[in-house]
C-alpha cells in the first residue's frame, strides 16, 4: 500500500492567499494542484514536502481566454479543459495534437496544464508544445509579477525558475497571422509519455517560412527546441525537403539517453522523423487558414460541447 | 484536519490526516466498499469516482481536496432501488467477470454517456482508454455502454438522436441484437 508521509496541507482562497502560504511554509511547501505528478512522487517518497499548498480553489487561474492577439491558459486550467476549447483548437491545433495524447480522459479531468509544466518532466509533452510556440510564462511573486519565455522556464530535470515564493498564473501565446502547428509522438502504448515527439509551429508568407518553432520533448533537446533547424528553416521555401533538412538538423543536436523506452539511435530517429511529419502537418494547417475571407474551418474539437473554455 | 464530503447526497464530517487519499476515505472511514482500490499509481481506474461533475482516479486525490465537493461512487449510481440503465446494461450484456473494474467503468460511462447520449463503439472506447479490465472483457464492456445508450441511458437519447440510427431503438431484442439483446459491435 503506498501512501504518503506525513504533510501539512492547507487551503488557499486566494493568489495573494497562495502566496502569502508559501512564504509562511517556505521552500519544504509545494503547491498542489491536480497532484497528478506529485502525489504519486509523494506515496514513493521520491517528493516529500512538510506542507501542501492546495490551489484547487482558484478559479480564477481556470481560463482560456482570446485578448490582445494573444491566447491565455490559466495555470489551473484541467487538461480536459484545453483539449475541448475550441478557442485554442482554432489557433493552436498543436495544443489539441498534445493534449489528446497526454495519460488518459480520466487523468486529463484533474491534472493540470501549469501543474504538468512546473513538474518539468524531461519527457512532458507540453513543454515541447509552449516551447515551439514560443509561449510566455506569467509567474506571481509576493511583490508583483514576471513574464519569462517558455524556453527559459525550465533550469533542469524536474527544475523551473519558479521560486519557492513564486506561482505560475498563466501562460501566453501570441497569435500570428499565417500560422499552422502540429504535434507528433510516438509511445510505447496509448496515454504513455513518449519514446520522443515533436512540436512545430510555422508562419508562412506565401510559400516562404516567415518563422518556425520546434519543440522536442524526451530526446534531450536543450530548453526543448531545436534552434538550429528553427534557424535554418527561417526565410526558405515550404517544401519537403526542407522539412526534410530541418527533422535531421534537429537529430544532430538533440542528445537522447538510452533507457527503457528505447535506444539513443532510435530516439534520435524519432527527433528526425517527428520533426519532419509536424512540420508537413503544420504547413497544411497554414495554408487552410490562409484560404480567402478566413472561412477554413478549424479542427473538429472534440466531441464535449459545453465545456467551459 | 476536519473535512466534509457530500457523498451520494449525504454529507458525512470526518476527522483525517491530511495524506489520506480519497479511495482510502471512501472505503476505510465511509465503508463505501463499492470503489475498488486497484493498481495505486493512476493507470488501472479501479478507483474511479466522480468529483463533483467529472470522474478522477480517487487513489491521486486527497480527501483533504473532496473537501466541501460532492463525491459519486458506484453506490450512487442508481436510484430509489432501481438500477441505471448503465447498470442494466452490464448486466444485460455480461459487461462483468470478476467485477473488480466495473464499479470505475459504470461511473466513467455514466458521465460519457451524460454528455454523449448515443456514443460510437470508438467513442466508448476512448472514454474508457484510462481504465483496465484484466480479464480482458473489453468487448462485453462496450456492448454494455452501447446497450445503456441505446435503452435512454443518455439524458437526451430520445429526443436527440431518436429511432433513425439504430432502428428500433428501445426493444432490447430487436434490431441488431446478439446474445441477450446485446448490441453487436459494427467491425
Amino acid at each position: 500500500m503506498q501512501v504518503p508521509a506525513h504533510v501539512e496541507y492547507e487551503k488557499a482562497t486566494s493568489v495573494e492567499h497562495a502566496l502569502s502560504l508559501l512564504v509562511r511554509y517556505g521552500p519544504e511547501a509545494r503547491v498542489l494542484a491536480g497532484g497528478h505528478s506529485l502525489i504519486p512522487m509523494m506515496k514513493l517518497r521520491l517528493a516529500q514536502p512538510e506542507t501542501l499548498i492546495d490551489v484547487n480553489g482558484l478559479s480564477q487561474l481556470s481560463f482560456i481566454t482570446e485578448a490582445n492577439g494573444e491566447l491565455r491558459i490559466g495555470a489551473l486550467t484541467r487538461h480536459a479543459q484545453l483539449l475541448d476549447s475550441p478557442t485554442a483548437g482554432r489557433h493552436f491545433a498543436i495544443l489539441h495534437d498534445a493534449e489528446r495524447v497526454i495519460a488518459d480522459p480520466i487523468v486529463r479531468n484533474w491534472g493540470t496544464v501549469g501543474g504538468s509544466l512546473c513538474q518539468a518532466d524531461p519527457s512532458e509533452d507540453l513543454s515541447a508544445a509552449f516551447a515551439a510556440l514560443k509561449a510566455s510564462m506569467v509567474i506571481r511573486t509576493p511583490d508583483g509579477s514576471r513574464t519569462v519565455p517558455a524556453r527559459d522556464f525550465h533550469t533542469g530535470p524536474y527544475e523551473t525558475v519558479v521560486a519557492p515564493a513564486e506561482l505560475l498564473t498563466e501562460i501566453r501565446i501570441a497569435i500570428r497571422p499565417g500560422g499552422g502547428s502540429a504535434y507528433a509522438k510516438v509511445a510505447r502504448r496509448v496515454g504513455d509519455w513518449p519514446v520522443g515527439a515533436a512540436g512545430v509551429a510555422i508562419w508562412l508568407d506565401g510559400g516562404t517560412i516567415a518563422d518556425a518553432g520546434i519543440g522536442l520533448t524526451a530526446v534531450g533537446a536543450e530548453h526543448f527546441a531545436a534552434a538550429e533547424a528553427e534557424e535554418f528553416l527561417r526565410g526558405r521555401p515550404a517544401t519537403e525537403a526542407s522539412f526534410a533538412r530541418a527533422g535531421q538538423i534537429a537529430a544532430e543536436h538533440c542528445r537522447p539517453s538510452s533507457d527503457q523506452r528505447g535506444p539513443a539511435d532510435y530516439k534520435r530517429h524519432l527527433a528526425s522523423e517527428l520533426t519532419t511529419r509536424a512540420l508537413r502537418l503544420a504547413m497544411r494547417r497554414a495554408q487552410r487558414q490562409d484560404t480567402p475571407a478566413g472561412t477554413a474551418p478549424g479542427r473538429p474539437t472534440g466531441t464535449a460541447p459545453g465545456r467551459p473554455t | 484536519m476536519k473535512l466534509t464530503v457530500h457523498v451520494n447526497g449525504a454529507s458525512y464530517t470526518r476527522e483525517v490526516e491530511p495524506r489520506l487519499l480519497l479511495i482510502h476515505f471512501l472505503r476505510d472511514e465511509l465503508r463505501l466498499t463499492g470503489s475498488h482500490w486497484g493498481c495505486d499509481t493512476s493507470n488501472c481506474g479501479a478507483c474511479v469516482v466522480w468529483l463533483d461533475e467529472t470522474p478522477v482516479k480517487s487513489c491521486t486525490v486527497l480527501a483533504a481536496m473532496a473537501d466541501g465537493h460532492r463525491v459519486r461512487t458506484v453506490e450512487g449510481l442508481g436510484s430509489g432501488g432501481e438500477l441505471d440503465p448503465v447498470q442494466q446494461g452490464f448486466a444485460q450484456c455480461h459487461g462483468l467477470q470478476c467485477g473488480f473494474c466495473t464499479p470505475g467503468m459504470m461511473l466513467t460511462a455514466r458521465w460519457l454517456l451524460d454528455r454523449n447520449p448515443d456514443p460510437s463503439p470508438a467513442e466508448i472506447r476512448e472514454a474508457l482508454s484510462g481504465q483496465i479490465c484484466r480479464c480482458t472483457g473489453y468487448e462485453n464492456i462496450v456492448r454494455s455502454v452501447l446497450w445503456a445508450g441505446r435503452h435512454g441511458a443518455g439524458k437526451h437519447a430520445a429526443s436527440k438522436h431518436g429511432a433513425s440510427k439504430h432502428g428500433a431503438a428501445g426493444h432490447p431484442a430487436a434490431g441488431a441484437a446478439g446474445h441477450d439483446g446485446a448490441p453487436e459491435i459494427p467491425a
